[in-house]
């Protein structure tokens, strides 16, 4: 086996089932290296990677990096602030100039949909989709998966509801492939106005009401409401917001069974999610952060050694 | 060359062997004070537990084991790729002064043991290290030689040795395809 998943991580959209298990099952025993009090392995030695991040990030940006030095690739940082790209300088161009400095791997973020593949398919370096515009974020995906699958075992016929804006969410649209993919079956709960047009296409159920949306699942993964949301008109206001749709202690309180709570962060409190939900017992939300480093660490590992000489020298290996 | 494989260890010598392996392990790190065994992924896990389970017996201890994993310390991830499978490193005590007995199934090229030995370093320091074999196959690459060696059995270069335990293969077995037993 020489390129599990190919050259790049777009999306989970272009993973097959294996494809996606096989990434949870390398990210489960990396999970103890960051437990040891050494926490690297030399796995990645030699390998650059650079993060190019067009927008802003904390979690992801670190959760990568962490990932990375755990490998221990040597990683570059490019921002948009301080960069060339603040001259004007195109993708391309900048990821080009990168290339020509014999770099291994890029990690992408940026604000246009498809922005990850424009580049996979313009530079021979691996890239690695870390969320573009409303398209996908595939390793926040993967780590609700393994967050999931730790929790119940298997997610064959669990149900899981996406609560907030669907519309402007990667994560949605991640967490939609993968669950449907791995045998889970979806909802998704929030206002008309912050619901895609024919979701129901994706094959998942719609709630209005978040009450049915917890009469319903075996867990939530609460999105975040961005609050430029409400100032471009999509909801009235975040008091009312949080009234209708907020996921409340009340609210679980009345469900017919514990609730898994999920929120890829960063959250709003008293907004999507109250305090007491977010740091309640069934809340697994910095299991969440934890296995998101295994995740990005697995996703690295399974990418790495896709180089011209790998694939002259693939061969099979020795004792 | 014949592409039929012949039996080198079934299950009654296997366990013969092990036995053996136990006893000289303990008289090789002078008791089981400071000795542990720590198995390569993944049936050095195994062979690692029954060797401990003789020892227990015996010397009416429990000796610590642990479980190692090489994937990410392997030197061919370049010209081979990624390994599917990555298994558990299970190290749950300090290892620094202890006699650490490394046991795997089969000892080949050496780049295994390698691996380990950078693995190990990472988790600490032990007074002394140890390697433990069930089976030496030869074709080393690497100066590395192993201290207790349960069966030498000479496999040209193209032969096969195939390691069988219980818990993952159903049974307990050795064998060997392509090549002669060395006598």
């Amino acid at each position: 086996m020489t390129a599990p998943l190919g050259k790049d991580l777009l999306g989970l959209e272009f993973l097959s089932a294996e494809q996606i298990t096989l990434i949870l099952d390398t990210a489960e025993p990396l999970r103890e290296i960051s437990e040891r009090a050494i926490k690297k392995v030399p796995t990645l030695r030699g390998a650059t990677v650079v993060n190019l991040f067009f927008e802003a990030s904390t979690r992801t940006r670190i959760s990568f990096e962490f990932a990375e030095k755990r490998m221990s690739a040597d990683t570059v940082n490019v921002s948009t602030a301080g960069s060339s790209v603040s001259k004007g300088e195109t993708l391309v161009d900048t990821a080009k100039n990168l290339e020509a400095m014999r770099i291994d791997m890029v990690v992408i973020r940026h604000g246009s949909s498809g922005a990850a593949r424009f580049l996979a398919e313009r530079i021979e370096s691996s890239v690695i989709n870390a969320g573009d515009g409303t398209h996908e974020h595939p390793t926040q995906g993967l780590l609700d998966l393994l967050t999931l699958r730790q929790r119940f075992g298997t997610l064959v016929g669990k149900r899981i509801c996406i609560c907030g804006d669907v519309l402007h969410s990667r994560v949605a649209r991640s967490n939609i492939w993968g669950l449907t993919k791995l045998g889970a079956e979806v909802a998704v709960c929030g206002p008309r106005s912050l619901l895609p047009n024919a979701i129901e296409d994706f094959g998942v159920q719609v709630f209005d009401r978040i009450e049915q949306a917890i009469e319903w699942a075996d867990a939530l993964n609460i999105l975040r409401l961005q609050l430029e949301r409400m100032t471009a008109g999509y909801i009235p206001s975040l008091r009312e917001y949080n009234r209708v749709f907020g996921v409340t202690r009340e609210r679980l309180d009345r469900a017919p069974r514990d609730l898994l709570i999920m929120h890829p962060g960063p959250m709003n409190r008293g907004v999507e999610i109250d305090s007491e939900v977010a740091d309640g017992p069934h809340s697994v939300i910095l299991d969440q952060v934890t296995n998101g480093v295994a995740v990005r660490m697995a996703v690295l590992y399974l990418l790495a050694g896709n180089t011209p000489a790998l694939a002259e020298a693939a061969k099979g290996g020795d004792r | 060359m014949s592409t039929a494989s012949t039996i080198v260890l079934n299950a009654r010598a296997l366990e013969r062997t092990v036995a053996r392996m136990a006893h000289e392990i303990v008289e090789r790190a002078d008791g089981t004070e400071r000795l542990v065994l720590v198995g390569i992924q993944r049936r050095g896990v195994q062979l690692a537990d029954r060797i401990a389970a003789v020892i227990d017996a015996r010397e009416q201890v429990t000796v610590p084991r642990g479980a190692l994993d090489i994937t990410l310390y392997r030197d061919d991830l370049q010209t081979v790729g990624p390994r599917p499978i990555v298994g558990k490193t299970e190290l749950p005590w300090e290892i620094d002064g202890t006699t650490l007995c490394i046991v795997d199934d089969v000892l080949y090229t050496g780049r295994t043991i390698r691996a380990a030995l950078d693995e190990l370093a990472d988790f600490g320091r032990p007074a002394r290290i140890m390697l433990a074999v069930l089976i030496d196959r030869g074709g080393r690459e690497l100066p590395i030689h192993a201290d207790v060696v349960g069966r030498l059995v000479d496999v040209p270069k193209g032969g096969r040795v195939d390691v069988g335990v219980l818990e993952v293969d159903g049974k307990d077995e050795v064998t060997m395809t392509g090549g002669a037993e060395d006598a």
